[in-house]
């Protein structure tokens, strides 16, 4: 059970964690999502007054 | 701040939720008047006693504002809550500092500071109620509050729940105060930074739980498609926070009324959960939270948007996803395993990167206003509190090395390291959020001095330096005294001499604490007075710094 686990860990979670951050990177850098984030980034400057 | 369209209407919920706080008050006296009359434990017996006064007081205030209308509804926001925990930040701020250059005293000089009869007085006692009250009283009230505050403002929102937000204050703050007493009168389960029993925690959980669901309530009805990504910290913050909670204090109670419990864990499986719970208490709660106040109070600030949105994202999911396996190096040279310390070491290394990307875009948000930081002192606080985190999140992983480890651990270095952490990151992005709420909070234009704040600032800094290198040397000389030997392979120094040669050390430490306690206190007086609504005369509003010139 022990050796299985981390040898899992040791191994697959690497690949994982790979691949994990290949799609945060394609997330946030994708021109498709530019306009998205420069609406975003004025969120806390464009408030209204209450 | 400029009028738009897109201020909401003002809500209309509220009042469901009462029959249940109502409910939730009725069944917690009575569960603790049970256990203040059959405990034998005279501990359980003081808490259980708080416990029923606090729902007591819980109900009086339920009748008074069910009777006085519900007040709630009327604003398009919560805003109460918010400044509750800003009069509650500062007060744990400045008790937390205050019983921490006390402990300090204490090390700088243990016999005048030793009362055999008073039990309480002692630095066990004393040090977890240090700890405590500056991370999760001072930190955690920061951290409910600005949360309120930026998930209502970023979603045009208000926040869910009706008086919930109510219950997640004064709940948490009972948590906190049974914490604290505990610890004076010798309640601990001996784990850091949990040493609440197992009462305590139960409560902390439900009272975690319902913060989760008035934070997740208020971004589900949002009315701004896109979540910003202060709430992605802040969200995470929270999560993980409850997950670490809970495993890391899974114990069985040795009864219903008595306040020992014991761990589910045995030996090394105990103390690595330990210190996945303990490393990333720093991890979520000291960084993730603290990084959502960056994200929406330096670009408020500063009126500029943050530096790259893009590198916000990458910051946020690669930090959550590397920080939680670096516990890990808390345990090098002992009982885990090898490949597991490693592990842990490996990580704590690859958080440079996050780490200093956030720092990047804290820092660069500024850019193109660099004459901010001459001129408004609450952006140079906001700002340097950035400078640390970077600072100290260099210092961190190089610590984490198995080798560098071999001589830091145990000493005071670690002291010094958590200190530029504790004082220079949190506390100093804590004052600086403080420092901008305040006014918005109250309506003010201005605060009541910026003078005070360059006074603040600056004593601050001062003492956090004196601190932070006191320790460093203190910290290197002491482990290289436990590693010296002499020419016939005998240890050179007897632990007392280490102890003695640090005493210049501590009473330089103690100093800089103090420091920095004076200037939370400027802090506490120049925010009562911003509150009030009073301005210093003479102050010039934009650029203190050129006031006499101009």
């Amino acid at each position: 059970m022990y050796e299985t686990l981390s040898s899992i860990a040791q191994t697959w979670g690497l690949v994982l964690f790979v691949i994990a951050f290949g799609l945060v990177l394609v997330y946030a850098l994708s021109p498709k999502n530019k306009q998205k984030f420069d609406h975003a980034k004025r969120i806390p400057l464009d408030e209204g007054d209450e | 701040m400029t009028a738009t369209s897109n201020v909401p209407a003002p809500a209309q919920d509220g009042g469901s939720e009462v029959p249940f706080i109502a409910a939730f008050l009725a069944v917690g006296a009575l569960l603790a008047l049970f256990i203040a009359a059959r405990t034998p434990d005279a501990m359980m017996s003081a808490h259980a006693m708080m416990f029923l006064l606090a729902f007591i007081a819980g109900a009086f205030a339920l009748v008074h504002h069910a009777s006085s209308g519900n007040r709630l509804t009327q604003d398009v926001y919560e805003m109460g809550v918010v400044k509750a925990g800003v009069f509650a930040s500062v007060f744990w701020g400045v008790a937390g500092f205050l019983v921490g250059v006390i402990i300090a005293a204490q090390l700088a000089f243990p016999n005048l500071l030793y009362f055999e009869d008073l039990g309480w007085t002692n630095f066990g006692r004393l040090r977890p109620l240090h700890t405590s009250a500056v991370i999760f009283a001072f930190g955690g009230n920061v951290l409910m509050s600005t949360s309120f505050y930026v998930v209502q403002r970023t979603c045009r929102a208000r926040l869910f729940g009706g008086l919930t937000p109510w219950v997640v204050f004064w709940g948490y703050n009972l948590f906190i105060v049974i914490a604290a007493t505990g610890y004076l009168m010798g309640v601990t389960q001996s784990r850091e930074y949990a040493e609440p029993e197992w009462y305590a925690d139960i409560w902390l959980t439900i009272i975690w739980v319902l913060y989760l669901v008035v934070f997740l309530g208020t971004l589900l009805k949002r009315k701004e498609p896109h979540i910003y990504v202060a709430n992605w910290f802040y969200l995470a913050f929270i999560v993980t926070i409850a997950m670490l909670h809970i495993v890391n204090n899974l114990a069985i109670p040795v009864s219903l009324l008595s306040t020992k419990s014991y761990s589910l864990f045995p030996g090394v499986q105990d103390a690595l959960t330990q210190w996945w719970y303990g490393h990333n208490a720093v991890g979520f709660f000291l960084t993730a939270g603290f990084l959502a106040i960056m994200y929406y109070f330096i670009p408020k600030r500063a009126e500029r948007p943050v530096y790259s949105y893009r590198l916000s994202i990458i910051h946020f999911w690669s930090l959550i996803f590397i920080y939680i396996w670096a516990g890990p190096h808390h345990l090098h040279y002992t009982a885990l395993p090898e490949w597991a310390q490693t592990l842990g070491m490996t990580f704590s290394v690859m958080l440079w990167m996050p780490s200093w990307g956030g720092m990047i875009n804290g820092l660069m948000t500024l850019s193109g206003a660099w004459d901010k930081l001459r001129t408004d002192p609450v952006i140079r606080m906001l700002i340097v509190s950035v400078a640390f985190y970077g600072m100290s999140t260099f210092e961190g992983p190089l610590m984490s090395v198995r080798a560098v480890n071999s001589l830091s651990h145990y000493t005071d270095w670690t002291i010094g390291h958590v200190h530029s952490g504790a004082l220079g990151w949190v506390g100093y992005v804590s004052f600086g959020a403080l420092y901008c709420l305040v006014p918005w909070l109250w309506k003010r234009k201005q605060l009541y001095s910026n003078a005070l704040v360059e006074w603040h600032f600056w004593v601050s800094t001062i003492g956090i330096l004196l601190y932070i290198t006191s320790m460093w040397v203190s910290g290197i000389m002491q482990g290289l005294m436990w590693r010296a030997y002499n020419s016939l392979g005998f240890l050179e120094y007897s632990f007392v001499e280490t102890v003695d040669a640090m005493h210049p050390y501590y009473v330089i430490r103690m100093t800089g604490g103090l420091l920095f306690l004076i200037g939370a206190l400027i802090m506490a007086y120049n925010l009562w007075r911003t509150a009030k609504g009073d301005v210093r005369a003479r102050e010039f509003a934009a650029s203190p710094a050129l006031a006499p010139a101009e």
